[in-house]
C-alpha cells in the first residue's frame, strides 16, 4: 500500500539514509531493524512528513505523493508513535487525543471523544482514563494513549519508533497483542527495534538498515538473532557474556532508607536502602521515572539529602559536595552524558582532564601545563579507543558512543573505587556498548563496588551480581542474580509483588 | 489616620482601586494568552502606550469614544503583528524582541504627541455610567456598579479569557503549543499560526488597556503608563496564568494604588513621606516576583521558539 523509493537524506556531516527503498503491506508488519544512528527514525521522519528527503520519492496505492508536514500525513493515513513520546503533560487524555482534530474556533465538547475513547481502548485492550492527566500515567500507559491517537485519526499506516524499549516485558506481551490485532485489521504496522528477540517474534518481513543503507531483506522464517545481529552491526556479535563469578568483598557503598525529592518538589526516592560491596555490580532495574536519576545525583552529591544516610567504606558521605565525593574515591557515569558527563563546547582533551584539571601534574601555579595534559591523554584515547580525530576536536562533534568513552575514560582512571554508572549504553552502538560492558567487568575484576543504573533491562540481567527493582522511589526487591528472570524482574518494575 | 477610615473614603478607595486595576487586568489578561502560548511579550508597556495615544489622539480629532477605542486595538494588533514576525516567524529571542517594542512605543508615542498635539489638550473621556438598579444599591453599588464602561469589560473579559483557553479548540491548541510544542505538531496543528493568533489577542488587549488609560484620565502625556504594563507581567506570574488569579493581583495593584492615592489626597502622607508611598506599587511587583518565584504551572515552552528542522 505504500512505497517509499530510493529515499536519501543528508544532515551536515552524516547521510542518515542513502537511496533506501522500503514497503509497507497492509496485514503485515514490517520490521526496520538498525543500531542506533542507522537512519531508522530519519527514515520514518520523513514518511510522516517531519522532514523532506533530498531524493526520492513516496507512493500510496501506486501513486506519487510528497508528504510536506505531519498534517498531510495524517490526512493520507499515517500514523507514527515517536521515540520521544509527543504528548503534552499538562492535558488530559483525552484532551491529547481532541488535539488537532476540531476546527479552530470550534468549542472543545470532549463528552463525543471520552466515548470513543472508551469504545476504542476496550477494542483493542489499550485500557486508560481518559480524564487522568499525562503526568500522572507510568510510560506504558502514555504508549497506549500514543496509538489511541493515532487510531483516532484512522490511521491505515501505523509506524511505532522503538516502542518496547520503555516497556516492560509484561508490556511488550500486551503491546505485541494490540499489534496483531492492528495487523489483523488491514493495516498495515512498521515495527523499529534493535531488539531481536522481539524483532523474530512479531515480524512479518525484516528489513535491515546499517549507516543509512539497506544492507538486507528477509524473513524470520530463514533468519537467526545471529544473522539479524551479524546484518545489523557488520561482525559477528557475542550473545551471552559469561561473567566470572568470584566472591565479593566488604561493604563499600552503604545507602541507608534515603530521602530525596524531585524536581517538583515531589517524593521521589522514598527510604531506599543499598549496599555495594568490593568487587559486585548491583543493578538498579526500572522504568524510565521511577527515582533513578534523584538516586544517582544524591549519591553523588548533586541533590540535597532530605533524610538517611550514605556512607563510603563506612565514613558518612551524605549531602557532601560532589568534588568531596569524590576525594572519597568515588566516581559516577551520569545518564545525561552531553549535559552532564561532558562539556560539549570542549574538547576531548579538555573533557579527559576535566576532574585533575586543578592539581599536579597539570597545573603548576595555576598555570596549565599543556605537555603533561597531553601525555595523559594521549595514553586514554589508546587505552579506552576513543576514536576521535585529534585531541583537539570538539567533544560535541563525537558519535555519542565515542563521548561516552570519554566519560568512561576519565571516570574509570582517575583511581576511584566505588562507581555509580548510570544508563551508560543509552543510545549508543553495540560495538561501543560491548565496550562499555568490558570495562565495567573489568573495574568490578579489580575490585571496585559498582551501582549500575540503567532502565535496560537486558542490561542489568547480563551484568549484576545482584539486581534491585525501583518503583515509585522504593525499592520493591533485591534479588541474586540467579532469580532475576524477566519477567519477574518486570513485573517488579510495574509495582507488582510476587503473587 | 482617622480620616482614612471613614466609610466614605473606604467606599471611595475601593471604587477607585476597582477602576485603577482594569488596565492592569485587560494587559495580564492579554499576556497570559500570549504565555500560555509559549511566547513571553516583554513589549507590553510599549503597546500600551501606543494604544493609550491612538485612543487619545482619535478622541482628540473626532470627539468619538468608540472609534479611539476601535483604533487602540487596530494599533495593538498591528504590533502583535511586528511582533510576531520577529519571534515566531524569524525565531527571534523574545526577551530582548519585547524590550525593543518597549522602546519603540515610548519613543514613538512622544514623537507623535509632539508634532500632532504639541500642548496637552485634555479630552472628554469615558463617562461612568450607573448599572441600572445595581448601581442604586448603597455602598455596594458605589464600589462596584458605578464605573466606566471599559471597567466592565475588563472584569467580563475574565471569564471570557478563561473560557476561550479552557473550553475551546483553539484555546486547547494555545495550551498545547505552549506545553509542548513538537506534540501538537506532530498533530497537524499549526505551532506558528496558534503563537501568531496568541500574540495579536495579547497585543490588541495591551492597547485596549492603554486607551483605558487614556480615556479614563482624559489625557496623554510622555509615559503616560508609567511601568503599568511590567507590573502587568508581573501579575500573570502572580496569577498562575490563570484568570481568576491574575484577577486577584490586578485588585491588589490597584487598591494599593488607590490607597496611595487617598492618603495624599487627605493629606495623610506629604512631601518626603508622599514619595515613598509612591514606590508601594513598585516594591509591591518585586515582593510578588519573590513569592512567586517557585513558577508553579509555568508554560514549559515560554520563550523557546520552535522549528520543526531541529
Ligand atoms: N535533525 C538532525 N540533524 C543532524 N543530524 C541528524 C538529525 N537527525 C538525525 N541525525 C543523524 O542521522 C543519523 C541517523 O539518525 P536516526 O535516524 O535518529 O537513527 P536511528 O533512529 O536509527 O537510531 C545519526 O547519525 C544522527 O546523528
Ligand atoms: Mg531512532
Amino acid at each position: 500500500m505504500l512505497e517509499m523509493r530510493g529515499i536519501t537524506k543528508r544532515f551536515p556531516g552524516v547521510v542518515a539514509n542513502e537511496g533506501v527503498d522500503f514497503t509497507v503491506r497492509s496485514g503485515r508488519v514490517h520490521t526496520l531493524l538498525g543500531e542506533n544512528g542507522a537512519g531508522k527514525s530519519t527514515l520514518m521522519k520523513i514518511l510522516f512528513g517531519l522532514y523532506r528527503p533530498d531524493e526520492g520519492s513516496v507512493h500510496l496505492e501506486g501513486t506519487e505523493v510528497e508528504i510536506r508536514s505531519p498534517a498531510d500525513a495524517i490526512s493520507r493515513g499515517i500514523g507514527m508513535i515517536h521515540q520521544h513520546f509527543m504528548l503534552v503533560p499538562t492535558l488530559t487524555v483525552a484532551e491529547n487525543v481532541a488535539l488537532g482534530l476540531g476546527g479552530a474556533w470550534g468549542s472543545s465538547d470532549l463528552r463525543p471523544i471520552r466515548q470513543r475513547l472508551v469504545e476504542v481502548s476496550e477494542r483493542y485492550g489499550l485500557e486508560v482514563d481518559p480524564d487522568a492527566f499525562i503526568w500522572q500515567l507510568a510510560v506504558g500507559e502514555r504508549q497506549r494513549v500514543e496509538i489511541l491517537k493515532a487510531l483516532f485519526r484512522n490511521a491505515r499506516i501505523l509506524v511505532l519508533d522503538e516502542p518496547t524499549a520503555v516497556l516492560t516485558p509484561p508490556e511488550v506481551t500486551d503491546l505485541f497483542t494490540t499489534l496483531r490485532q492492528l495487523r489483523d485489521d488491514g493495516r498495515g504496522l512498521v515495527f523499529i527495534s534493535h531488539k531481536l528477540h522481539e524483532v523474530m517474534e512479531i515480524s512479518d518481513e525484516i528489513t535491515v538498515l546499517r549507516d543509512g543503507r539497506i544492507v538486507g531483506n528477509t524473513v524470520p522464517e530463514s533468519s537467526s538473532r545471529e544473522s539479524l545481529a551479524q546484518m545489523m552491526v557488520g561482525r559477528p556479535v557475542l550473545f551471552t557474556r559469561t561473567v566470572q563469578h568470584h566472591d565479593p568483598g566488604e561493604d563499600r557503598l552503604v545507602v541507608r532508607d534515603l530521602v530525596v525529592q524531585g524536581d517538583r518538589g515531589n517524593l521521589a526516592v522514598d527510604k531506599v536502602s543499598l549496599s555495594v560491596r568490593a568487587g559486585e555490580i548491583l543493578g538498579v532495574a526500572g522504568v524510565s521515572g521511577n527515582g533513578q536519576r534523584e538516586l544517582a545525583e544524591a549519591i553523588f552529591g548533586l541533590r540535597p539529602v532530605e533524610s538517611g544516610g550514605i556512607d563510603i567504606d563506612g565514613v558518612p558521605a551524605g549531602s557532601l559536595a560532589p568534588k568531596a565525593v569524590r576525594s572519597k574515591g568515588m566516581a559516577y557515569v551520569p545518564e545525561e552524558r552531553m549535559r552532564d558527563g561532558v562539556i560539549g563546547e570542549f574538547t576531548v582533551a579538555e573533557n579527559l582532564v576535566l576532574v585533575d584539571h586543578g592539581s599536579p601534574p597539570y597545573t603548576r601555579w595555576g598555570f596549565l601545563r599543556f605537555g603533561a595534559i597531553k601525555r595523559q591523554c594521549t595514553k586514554l584515547v589508546q587505552r579506552y579507543s576513543v576514536k576521535t580525530p585529534m585531541l583537539e576536536t570538539l567533544t560535541r562533534s563525537l558519535s555519542g558512543g565515542n563521548i561516552q568513552k570519554v566519560v568512561i575514560a576519565r571516570e574509570f582512571s582517575c583511581g576511584a573505587e566505588v562507581l555509580v554508572v548510570s544508563q551508560p549504553t543509552r543510545g549508543i552502538d553495540v560495538g561501543a556498548a560491548e565496550y562499555v560492558h568490558e570495562q565495567l567487568l573489568g573495574q568490578r575484576a579489580a575490585g571496585a563496588a559498582i551501582l549500575l543504573i540503567s532502565e535496560d533491562l537486558d542490561e542489568v540481567l547480563q551484568m549484576s551480581d545482584r539486581v534491585a527493582v525501583i518503583f515509585r522511589g522504593q525499592i520493591m526487591d533485591q534479588l541474586p542474580r540467579s532469580e532475576a528472570t524477566a519477567m519477574r524482574v518486570g513485573r517488579l518494575m510495574m509495582g507488582l509483588k510476587a503473587e | 489616620m482617622s480620616e482614612f477610615f471613614t466609610t466614605t473614603a473606604i467606599v471611595a478607595t475601593l471604587a477607585s482601586g476597582i477602576r485603577l486595576s482594569a488596565p492592569f487586568l485587560i494587559a495580564a489578561l492579554g499576556e497570559s494568552v500570549g504565555q500560555r502560548a509559549g511566547v513571553l511579550n516583554l513589549g507590553v508597556e510599549g503597546v500600551m502606550l501606543i494604544g493609550a495615544y491612538a485612543a487619545y489622539n482619535t478622541a482628540l480629532e473626532t470627539g468619538n469614544v468608540l472609534a479611539a477605542v476601535f483604533v487602540a486595538i487596530l494599533m495593538g494588533v498591528l504590533m502583535g503583528a511586528i511582533y510576531a514576525f520577529i519571534t515566531v516567524v524569524m525565531h527571534a529571542q523574545q526577551g530582548i524582541s519585547g524590550i525593543g517594542i518597549y522602546l519603540f512605543g515610548l519613543g514613538i508615542t512622544d514623537l507623535l504627541f509632539q508634532k500632532q498635539v504639541g500642548t496637552p489638550k485634555p479630552i472628554d473621556g469615558l463617562q461612568s455610567t450607573s448599572v441600572p438598579l445595581l448601581g442604586d444599591i448603597p455602598t455596594v453599588g458605589e464600589i462596584f456598579f458605578r464605573h466606566n464602561a471599559l471597567v466592565y469589560v475588563a472584569y467580563l473579559l475574565i471569564p471570557v479569557v478563561w473560557f476561550v483557553v479552557n473550553r475551546t479548540t483553539f484555546g486547547l491548541n494555545i495550551r498545547a503549543v505552549g506545553e509542548t510544542p513538537e506534540a501538537a505538531d506532530t498533530l497537524g496543528v499549526s505551532v506558528t499560526w496558534t503563537r501568531v493568533s496568541a500574540i495579536l489577542i495579547g497585543n490588541g488587549l495591551a492597547a485596549l488597556a492603554g486607551a483605558a488609560l487614556a480615556l479614563e484620565i482624559g489625557i496623554f502625556q510622555y509615559n503616560l503608563t508609567a511601568g503599568q504594563g511590567f507590573i502587568a507581567i508581573a501579575l500573570v506570574y502572580f496569577g498562575a496564568w490563570r484568570p481568576s488569579g491574575i484577577m486577584a493581583g490586578a485588585l491588589l495593584f490597584g487598591i494599593v494604588s488607590s490607597t496611595v492615592l487617598q492618603w495624599k489626597t487627605l493629606g495623610i502622607v506629604s512631601g518626603s513621606a508622599s514619595s515613598f508611598t509612591a514606590m508601594a506599587p513598585a516594591v509591591l511587583t518585586i515582593l510578588v516576583l519573590v513569592v512567586v518565584s517557585r513558577r508553579i504551572g509555568q508554560p514549559s515552552a515560554l520563550t523557546k521558539p520552535f522549528d520543526r528542522s531541529d
